[in-house]
Formats: C-alpha cells, structure tokens, sequence
C-alpha cells in the first residue's frame, strides 16, 4: 500500500479559509443558517470551520450539529461487519433554516443521500447546500454535487481518499492512499 | 465495529461482557433517536418480524412492537390464545408456518423454559427470547443494567438487591447473569420458600432481612409475586408478605443514603411497593420501560445486521 500527499497542512488551512469566505459571501451574519457535520469524519471539519468562522471572521453565533447517519444508510447487512453508529447532537431544529451539510470526502454522494433523509427528522429546512474538503470527481452513485469544494480529485477507485485532522490524528494531511 | 458474538438472543448466559457494551452503546444512540420529533429510522426496511406471544404481556410485547416500527421493519404480532395452537398444532409447525411468509427474525414468548433454544435448533430465523417461562428474560435484563448505568454512571462496583420472589422470576436469574457479567455484586432477599436452592452457586448471597439488604445496597430491584406461577402457598398471607418484603416510604427515609429503586413491572402497589415509592425521584421504573425500547432497537439492530 503507498500513498502520496495530497494536501499538506498549509493547502488546508488555505482551502479552510478560503470555503470559510465563501460560507460568509451567502450566509452573512449566519441567523437563518445552521452548519451540520456528518459523523464521524465530517465533524472536524464542521467544527473546524464554525471555529474560523468565529474567530477569524467574527461570527459572533453559529449553530452547529452533528449528524450520525449509520440508521439511514442503504449499505445495512451489505457489510462484513456491523455498522457502528456514533453520536448524533443536533440540539436545535432545521425548520426554516439554511442547512450546511460539511463532510470530508464526496466519493458516491450515497452518505449525502443518507443525510438528507436523515435531516427531515429535526424538520424541513428551507435550502440545503453541500460542503467538501475533497470532491472525487467521476466516482457518483447519485445526482449529488457539493456547493463549495475545497479541492477536486481525480481518483481511481482503487484509490482511497484519506483525511487526517490535527484534533484526531495529530496532523493535518490529506494522503491519496493506493490499496 | 465488533459484531454481536451470537445470532440469537436466548439468554443472557450465552452474552459476553463485550456483547452487552456493544448493545449499550448502540442503544445510546438509538435512545438519541426516539427523543427526536420524528423518532423512526429506516434501518430494517427490508425485514419482517414476528412477534409470538404464548403467554400474556403488556410491557413487553408493546416495547418489542414499538422498537420494530421505529426500526421500520414490517410487523406480524401473533397471539397464542387467538391461533390454531389451540388445535393442537406443534410450536415448530406453528413457527414453520409463519417462516414460510419470509419472516426474518422472531420474538417469542413462552410459558416453557427452553422453548426458545428448542426453536434455535428446528428453524432458521434469528430468535430472541422475551421470556421463557421462569428461565431468562435477557431484554429485561439488559435494560435493567442500561438504566442502573445511566443513573448511576456504571454498573461494576454496584451493590444490587434483587427482592422478592426468586424461585419463579426470570427477571432474576437474567439479571443476576447480566450485574454479575458487569461486575456488580448481587445479593437476593426474599421469604425462604421463594429463593431458590444452592442459589449461592450463581455467585449472590442471600439477604433474608429486607431492611439490613437495602442498608447494604446502591440499587434495590423489587419483583413481583407471580401468583400465576404458584401451585402452592409460599407464604402465609399477602399482608405477612408485604410486611416484610414490602418497601415504603418509612423505610427508605430511615436508610442515611439515597437509593436507586427499580421493578421490571406489573406493579402490585401496596404489596411489594407501595405507590408513593413507587412515584417518587428515587425511582426509575418509568425510565426502566422508555429504556427498553431503545435496547430493544439496539438488540434487533445488532442481530438484524448478521442476516444472510
């Protein structure tokens, strides 16, 4: 197994920055818009970028959840093993909200599939929007694009998209990992 | 993620500790889930459960079918005392019969200890026991542990009296299973004629004076007196019982700590407790039955995702 460095931790705080300005250009003032991270991967980033966005930015209130989507997923029992499901902390409800769904990687869009089912049962938002670190390109099982990109790959699907967080791992990396 | 060591759910006997952490940290999440607005997921759309019930239930047979909805599986509820068991058909038939309508998993209860292990062995769907006779009733169990854990933040190290009618309650032997798998020490009081024989060797102690046990205790769990499970007099009288295996507000005020007080329902008030102990904050009866959903989610969940 080898792998390359695809992002290193200055392109990511860069391209954090960067989908953070881009967050502010549409949400402004962040009243009527909620960010979601989709666990486990995605809540780093989510938090990440709600802590940009209040420090660096001023924000001065963000509301951030966390959603699990293990329940609503359409690979149960299609597994070796179980699906292990974490922690969902969504303590505020969508309705009438611009919802950012944050995750790490977009690969088939099928968890996005799985968090826009699952979000119906905090309420019915008014919009939807999609942020990825890392769009892999050419590999969707569904209609599901991102809204805002950190950066787009073209992977083979031998290949697997890795992201390390500082908080989690240590660092901040993104490796193209060949299995 | 681990899986489940075990495709049934027969007993807690036959559970690891691991198997029950794996049950409790799946339930915590499912417990998130039934405190939403909309508390369903579509996890086992795909999957038919039936619910055979040889002997009346309340609680449990409402918990089940609840948990299966929630779970959106499909639901086939089946009531002995309504079907052809009355004409003389076998259990296996009975059992077959309904399997033949592709039905992936059964939740049975029944009157004879066993029954569940005998139908593990005669058919192929995933079993879950919701009590067998005066053997186990291991969904019981687990929610009792799962609700002593979240009060008191852990089960081992916790001292837990089980009160009252040992000798008929599955509740009891499960649950002395599930504490003592966790690391509680266990201890059971109860009239002579009601505790069982050579009990000491599931490793519990006897207590046979009410009031030194709850001195001792963090958790006490009060158990009905199965009236319906005596073909003879175990005590003399109700009220004789009541005095003194019965728990009140007096007794538990003259304890110099506050206790956790549990029972896996139907309540007698006023036999084994009386209401205002029932009703009151130390109490986490109603806690107990909220919990038992989001276990029973969590149960049906884990033995689900193992289904070829």
């Amino acid at each position: 197994m080898s792998q390359k460095v695809l992002l290193s931790s200055k392109e990511i705080h860069i391209i954090l920055h960067r989908l953070a300005c881009q967050l502010l250009e549409n949400h402004l003032d962040f009243t009527d818009t909620v960010l979601i991270g989709i666990q486990p991967r995605g809540s780093f980033l989510a938090k990440r970028l709600a802590k940009l966005l209040k420090e660096e930015y001023q924000v001065k209130e963000i509301k951030l959840g966390l959603l699990d989507i293990t329940f609503f997923r359409d690979d149960f029992r299609r597994g070796e093993k179980p699906l292990e499901a974490s922690t969902t902390s969504v303590d505020f409800l969508v309705e009438d909200k611009k919802v950012v769904l944050i995750d790490d990687v977009l690969y088939t869009g099928r968890s996005i599939r799985a968090a826009l089912t699952a979000i119906q049962s905090f309420g019915r938002p008014n919009e939807i929007e999609l942020l990825t670190l890392i769009d892999r390109r050419f590999s969707r099982h569904l209609p599901i694009q991102p809204n805002y990109r950190g950066r787009q790959v073209d992977a083979i699907n031998e290949e697997k998209v890795k992201v390390l967080w500082k908080e989690n791992e240590g660092k901040d990396v993104v490796y193209l990992v060949n299995r | 993620m681990p899986a489940l060591s075990v495709r049934h759910l027969l007993g807690i006997k036959y559970l690891n500790e691991q198997d029950i952490q794996l049950i409790f940290e799946t339930a915590d999440q499912f417990k998130e889930v039934i405190n939403r607005s909309i508390k369903k997921v579509p996890s086992l759309r795909d999957i038919t459960i039936a619910n055979i019930f040889f002997e009346n239930s309340t609680r449990t047979k409402l918990s089940f079918e609840l948990a299966e909805k929630r779970l959106s599986a499909d639901v086939l509820n089946f009531s002995a005392s309504q079907s052809s068991v009355k004409k003389g058909e076998t259990l296996i038939d009975t059992v077959n019969n309904i399997l033949s309508m592709k039905v992936d998993m059964v939740v049975m209860r029944h009157p004879n200890p066993g029954a569940g292990i005998f139908l593990s062995k005669h058919v192929n769907a995933s079993i879950i026991n919701a009590g067998d006779g005066a053997h186990e009733h291991p969904t019981q169990a687990l929610l009792d542990s799962y609700s002593i854990r979240e009060r008191l933040g852990d089960v081992a190290g916790k001292k837990v009296i089980i009160v009252g009618d040992i000798l008929h309650s599955r509740v009891a032997l499960s649950n002395i299973f599930a504490l003592k798998l966790q690391g509680a020490k266990v201890k059971v009081c109860g009239p002579k004629t009601l505790i069982p024989k050579h009990i000491e060797s599931l490793g519990v102690e006897v207590e046979p004076n009410l009031r030194k046990a709850l001195a001792w205790c963090d958790v006490a769990n009060m158990l009905r007196v199965q009236n319906e499970r005596m073909e003879m007099s175990y005590f003399p009288t109700t009220r004789e019982y009541t005095q003194q295996y019965g728990i009140n507000k007096e007794i538990l005020e003259s304890l110099d700590k506050e206790i956790v007080i549990m029972h896996p329902g139907p309540i007698n008030r006023g036999v084994e407790i009386t209401s205002d102990v029932a009703d009151s904050s130390q109490s986490i009866i109603l806690h107990q039955v909220e919990n038992g959903v989001a276990i029973r989610m969590a149960v049906i969940y884990l033995l689900a995702s193992q289904l070829n």
